[in-house]
């Protein structure tokens, strides 16, 4: 979606954490080309809200975090649970390549700017804003 | 959307939204722009935000918004508001994500003519010596408290390490090291984010360009600026750290508003009293970022000045290559200003917006206590970027703020649909402007025509009164992160 100044996403799913996994998949493909990436390994991801909103910009910067200061390079994800307040999962990569995984932009955080997370007639959706 | 009827016109540049024109307005917000800029900001909801700044608890005077306003998240970018360190709040929001993420302008003594063959080698080393892009790490590796004391001590603590001059710290704001920073406030994650970033560029709108001085006019020559010389620009910020401050503090700031009994217009202007244990630790917190940042603008200096002294084969200080000045774009500050005819100690956040302080000010020091401070407006790659100096007009009217860029008139995914980004490195080439950019996308993303005319946004704030042109800096080569 368009932003003046940002980049923003739009992510569904059939459930909360199937729209968390989409969000994550949607933020990964800003930054690189996520069917560049083999995944070789498995990385533990968890995050805690105060409401689904703060948990799904947790979430997402759990993963920011992981790329950034870890060096990861995902190109899948699963929640295992996710109950609004807290969410676990994993995401499946391996080391971020400059040469191989075709690398996008630099994602500083998702904000809460028109940040939404809804549930209508059983279809979830997400909508993120990212500083970049 | 809409939102210009319901403003007023004070004069050709200022125009002002009433108290009332949503409801929880504190203070009126007072945007400096012609009519076709506010046209522009009014298009894409930056006007609104403006009127929801006004809403800050403790806010003092206006909420204010530079001629390079457009639409932010809480803040409109280009936003200035200030606050009463008393009674007032701190919000991580009016500074943003990029903490201190800012322009610096390197001089040389070198002349355009002694440097036009020699070009294409000097962005190609730069390009190979400066990291930036997605992943990157930079040429330093810091231990836990070698990051501790870069972020206590700010620039000095490189230039001990023989990275940078020890006379340029004279030209950074607060001397290069922000007062109040707290190691302690930052968290794990942060440093973790931080730890190989410094002298990185990162990506996005920041670059490193080589100008020439187009035009200047007093005081420039005071400043060492003359027409032909060759100088350096470098746009970047706080990377990891700096953004991991930000999200840090506002959640800790969103977890506490209820305790707080604020209610605001929008959840991203969460904030926190100024004397809240909070409030307190995301100052600390946030001058770690800004030194860091000024520590890694330093860092790429160093670079920068070792890719010269290769390419010219002499040493950087015999090509004359001096820091002019480092501003800040994204930062709150403990300031004193005159309100209503008597003193009061604010809290300043500028997001997207520089500080132009007159020379009478302390902070600007010696150096600069005849001319004003430099500041330093960057252009788009196409166009010219330009340097300025703060005016007393600037301290009554906005407390000494003015803007910091052309500021973005169309989105990211409209200006690669409008531009590809071959036919703007083959255009820009055929401008005499060499580009180095990894990534064609990335370089449409940042096109001229997805700026506003950086011209227009300086014949404002000139006509406003807010800043006066010294000199302006057309484009030789280009280096996009």
């Amino acid at each position: 979606m368009e932003h003046t100044s940002d980049v923003g996403i739009r992510a569904y799913g059939g459930s909360m954490a199937e729209a968390f996994e989409n969000c994550a998949l949607g933020m990964m493909s800003l930054m690189l080309e996520p069917e560049r990436v083999k995944p070789r390994h498995r990385a533990e991801l968890s995050a805690r809200g105060r409401d689904g909103g703060s948990l799904l910009v947790a979430w997402l910067s759990e993963i920011l975090f992981k790329v950034e200061a870890e060096g990861w390079a995902f190109n899948s994800f699963g929640v295992v649970s996710c109950n609004g307040a807290a969410v676990a999962g994993w995401g499946a990569g391996e080391p971020l390549d400059a040469a191989r995984h075709g690398l996008k932009m630099e994602i500083k955080a998702p904000t809460y700017h028109l940040l939404e997370l809804g549930e209508a007639g059983g279809r979830w959706a997400a909508q993120v804003i990212f500083d970049v | 959307m809409g939102f210009l009827d319901t403003m007023e016109m004070v004069d050709d540049f200022t125009w002002e939204i009433p108290v009332g024109a949503r409801d929880g307005m504190l203070v009126p917000g007072v945007v400096f722009a012609d009519r076709e800029l506010l046209e522009k900001a009014d298009r894409d909801n930056a006007l609104q935000q403006v009127a929801n700044v006004a809403c800050l608890p403790g806010i003092v005077g206006a909420s204010m918004a530079m001629p390079d306003i457009h639409w932010g998240y809480g803040f409109p970018i280009g936003g200035v508001a200030a606050t009463d360190r008393e009674e007032g709040v701190v919000s991580p929001g009016g500074v943003g994500y990029d903490i201190s993420c800012g322009v610096r302008l390197l001089k040389t003594g070198l002349a355009h003519t002694e440097v036009k063959g020699r070009l294409r080698e000097v962005i190609d080393l730069l390009n190979a010596s400066v990291p930036k892009g997605l992943g990157t790490r930079g040429r330093l590796r810091l231990e836990r408290r070698e990051m501790e004391r870069l972020m206590r001590d700010g620039a000095a603590e490189l230039v001990a390490r023989g990275i940078g001059w020890e006379e340029d710290l004279e030209a950074m704001e607060e001397g290069g090291c922000y007062p109040g920073a707290d190691p302690a406030k930052v968290s794990d994650r942060a440093f973790a984010r931080g730890r190989d970033q410094v002298g990185t560029l990162g990506s996005g709108n920041h670059f490193l360009e080589i100008q020439v001085v187009d035009e200047a006019r007093p005081p420039a020559e005071k400043m060492g600026l003359f027409p032909g010389q060759v100088v350096v620009m470098a746009h970047s910020g706080s990377r990891g750290l700096g953004h991991q401050v930000c999200s840090d503090y506002i959640e800790t700031m969103g977890a506490a508003l209820g305790r707080f009994g604020y209610s605001l217009p929008d959840r991203q202007l969460v904030c926190a009293p100024v004397r809240s244990r909070e409030g307190q630790d995301y100052l600390g917190a946030m001058a770690c970022a800004a030194n860091f940042a000024m520590c890694n603008r330093e860092a790429i200096t160093h670079w920068v000045r070792e890719c010269f002294e290769k390419v010219f084969k002499a040493g950087a200080r015999e090509l004359g290559m001096e820091l002019l000045y480092d501003v800040s774009h994204n930062l709150a500050k403990a300031e004193r200003h005159e309100v209503a005819g008597g003193a009061r100690e604010l809290i300043v956040h500028r997001k997207g917006a520089t500080r132009a302080f007159p020379g009478s000010r302390p902070e600007v020091g010696r150096r600069f206590a005849e001319t004003g401070q430099p500041v330093i407006i960057p252009g788009d790659m196409g166009t010219c970027s330009y340097v300025l100096v703060g005016s007393e007009e600037a301290l009554r009217k906005s407390f000494g703020s003015t803007c910091h860029g052309a500021g973005r008139a169309m989105s990211r995914k409209a200006a690669r649909k409008q531009v590809r980004g071959e036919e703007l490195l083959g255009r820009l080439e055929k401008k005499g402007i060499m580009v180095r950019a990894d990534r064609l996308a990335g370089l449409a993303e940042e096109a001229p025509e997805a700026y506003k005319d950086v011209g227009e946004v300086v014949r404002v704030c000139e006509g406003a009164g807010l800043s006066r042109v010294v000199a302006r800096l057309r484009p030789l080569a280009v280096m996009k992160g």
